[in-house]
């Protein structure tokens, strides 16, 4: 079957299966071939694609125990957050860490150690981790935690599927008084601002900036920092009061078909920018927002990825330095805006220290996400933000990445040769890999 | 059945099967407690947990194999207390090919389709018709409307369980318990499972269950999960014999 990640690029033939329990590992590991956990298939490229086998986690859907005094869910890897949104907010429970779409599994995740707006407090999706159990190489199943198997539990955190298959897990939710967020836009004239925003808003437990990639010159980093925190009771407005906890209507609009790729071209998105800046300014001050549209504004959007026409998009996701990152930041912004690849979201966000993971992506300092519609260029103006990425030391996110050189990834993730090591000792290797890990040589 | 339509406590047989747990799950969020019966004792208590978690409703388990020589009555006749309602999504779709080459193939297709299901409903309708209350739901195929070359083993089993249940319906009629018979055409399940299916005329499993729940409250007697099925399979019993038996379809 043709797969592609949510960027639709690139596509691969696959071999696919579903396993619906355990009792499924045995014959799917039986077979020939590596394999490769899916999930939602929501990372950007090429993560969750194995041409031998891509195994569905899907059939994986369910949820096993929930303990009311202290949060903790535990539920199979399959389980969707958009299930677990539906199901635990109107209990007064919500994830620890939300990445920007709903429409992910556990699974999914852990394994490319997901973040959110809240990671400079919280950290990743797998820091509220406490034991997960997976499916190793020989047919075992080991439950794995911070007491036991250690090692391969920080491996398989951000592990990207290579440990083995994530079959279930259990992670601390958080007590929510209603399922909206205080949220407030602050505007920054340029790249300075946007940091300088960032700084300031440690104490709040979410943020994140839109960039306009075509600000160019004086104005290179103009943004809308977006800003928020948990409202409690007591602080909604009356309107609301009476359904603290609600969910968001369901209706989601559609994008029927593939847009003509000149769709988004630097005018539309130029002229789109410009006016979300302006009405983002106009909009002062702390409002309600539910969390849905908070986390997840393109869910609304059933398709997104269409907009970008048949051809699809890259989505590039670095992290730099703190230290590093008013240069490099620069830098990348001003290589964008110079190639006129008109990029809708770009999006800047501080990170906190990095986590235990051995291949997870964030780390102390700024990261940076933009969208590259593919056209012809699209992959050699990738390589050069991937130059500048690395030669600020910074690293790329695997759940995006599509044309990483290995050399750089090596350098990019220091721990690397340890996950080797431990995928070695596991045997790993003979089982597990992804269209990503023959590219990168992981 | 209480007279306010409100189902309090259902028995699911079948209930580790994707249709089966779809239905279970619909039950329980419209508040219904649950007995779930399955082969399997571990992928019951999965479905049971899952159920409980989301839900909260009560829910018990019950090992149970239709291909037991008592096709399971043993089970109908000691659920205590007894359900209001009973929904039956035994099946085994098997190779065609496999059965018309193997006599045990076959008869394993039969007796998971209709022996066992038949057996297992005529039991609780004894304990319903004795009550007179309650519903008794079977799943059965649009497979069972006419035998075809490429699936009539199942297809004979289903149509034996549809006209069980139409009997049954029959029987109960005039006590106060009532029988539903439940059409899905094609299905996205385990059993379809690398089949290439029409999607127009293929439903997931949670359509199937809302289509049961729904069934059940309004005493429907014959529900086609998708109105297009009852056309297609009309038009299909309207073939004359003399012409049927050429096609392959």
């Amino acid at each position: 079957m043709k797969l592609s990640g949510w960027g639709r690029y690139p596509v691969v033939d696959c071999g696919t299966a579903t396993l619906r329990g355990p009792e499924d590992l045995g014959g799917v590991l039986a077979r020939r071939g590596t394999l490769i956990a899916r999930g939602q298939g929501r990372s950007y490229a090429d993560a969750a694609l194995n041409r031998d086998l891509t195994l569905s986690t899907l059939g994986l859907g369910r949820m096993q125990a929930f303990d009311a005094d202290t949060g903790v869910l535990t539920c199979e890897a399959g389980v969707g957050l958009d299930d677990i949104l539906r199901t635990f907010v109107p209990r007064g429970w919500f994830p620890p860490v939300v990445p920007g779409t709903k429409f992910v599994t556990v699974g999914g995740m852990i394994a490319a150690d997901v973040h959110g707006k809240n990671h400079h407090r919280d950290g990743t999706f797998g820091a509220h981790v406490e034991a997960l159990t997976l499916a190793t190489a020989d047919g075992g199943i080991r439950v794995c935690s911070r007491t036991q198997d250690a090692d391969l539990f920080r491996a398989t955190l951000g592990g990207m599927g290579l440990t083995g298959v994530i079959l279930s897990a259990s992670f601390r939710m958080q007590p929510i008084e209603t399922s909206f967020v205080l949220a407030e836009t602050v505007a920054a004239a340029d790249l300075d601002a946007a940091m300088a925003v960032f700084e300031a808003s440690h104490d709040w437990p979410y943020s994140v900036a839109w960039i306009d990639c075509l600000a160019r010159g004086r104005r290179l980093g103009r943004s809308l920092v977006l800003r928020g925190a948990p409202m409690r009771r007591r602080a909604l407005p009356a309107a609301l009061a009476s359904r603290p906890l609600r969910l968001a209507p369901e209706g989601r609009i559609r994008v029927p078909v593939d847009a003509p790729s000149l769709l988004l071209n630097r005018w539309s998105v130029g002229l789109f920018n410009g006016l979300y800046h302006r009405r983002g300014r106009a909009r002062a001050g702390p409002r309600p927002v539910h969390f849905d549209p908070f986390f997840f504004p393109l869910d609304r959007i059933d398709g997104w990825n269409r907009l970008y026409g048949r051809r699809g998009f890259v989505q590039y996701q670095c992290v730099l330095s703190a230290g590093e990152s008013a240069a490099g930041l620069a830098a990348l912004l001003g290589r964008v805006s110079v190639a006129g690849q008109g990029s809708f979201l770009a999006v800047l966000k501080r990170f906190g220290p990095a986590g235990e993971g051995l291949m997870s992506f964030p780390a102390e300092g700024y990261t940076l996400a933009l969208d590259l519609p593919l056209r012809r260029g699209t992959l050699a103006l990738v390589d050069a933000l991937d130059g500048i990425t690395h030669a600020h030391g910074g690293r790329v996110y695997f759940a995006k990445d599509a044309c990483c050189r290995p050399e750089r990834m090596r350098e990019g993730y220091p721990q690397h040769a340890a996950f080797d090591a431990l995928r070695k000792a596991w045997g790993a290797p003979r089982k597990f890999a992804s269209e990503l890990s023959r590219r990168l040589e992981l | 059945m209480p007279a306010n339509n409100d189902i309090g406590l259902a028995l699911v047989l079948g209930a580790t099967s994707d249709i089966g747990r779809a239905i279970a799950l619909g039950l329980a969020r419209e508040g219904c407690d649950l007995q779930l019966a399955g082969r399997d004792p571990a992928r019951l208590k999965a479905e049971a947990d899952d159920i409980r978690v989301r839900t909260g409703v009560a829910v018990t388990e019950h090992a149970c194999d239709v291909l037991n020589a008592d096709g399971g009555a043993g089970l109908a006749e000691a659920l205590d207390p007894c359900p209001d309602v009973a929904v039956c999504v035994v099946g085994l779709l098997g190779d065609q090919q496999a059965s018309e080459r193997d006599g045990s193939a076959a008869q394993l297709v039969m007796w998971t389709n209709y022996v066992g299901p038949a057996l297992l409903m005529g039991a609780l309708a004894a304990r319903f018709e004795a009550r007179g209350s309650g519903v008794l739901a079977g799943v059965s195929s649009v497979a069972g409307d006419r035998g075809r070359a490429t699936n009539y083993v199942y297809g004979s089993a289903k149509a034996g369980f549809t006209a069980f249940l139409s009997g049954l319906r029959n029987r109960l009629a005039a006590s106060g318990a009532h029988v539903v018979t439940v059409k899905p055409g094609f299905v996205r399940t385990r059993m379809t499972e690398g089949m290439r299916l029409p999607g127009p005329l293929t439903g997931a499993p949670e359509e199937v269950a809302r289509a049961v729940v729904e069934a059940i409250r309004r005493r429907r007697d014959v529900v086609y999960v998708r109105r297009v099925w009852r056309a297609i399979m009309l038009a299909i019993r309207l073939v004359p014999e003399r012409l049927f038996k050429r096609l392959r379809i």
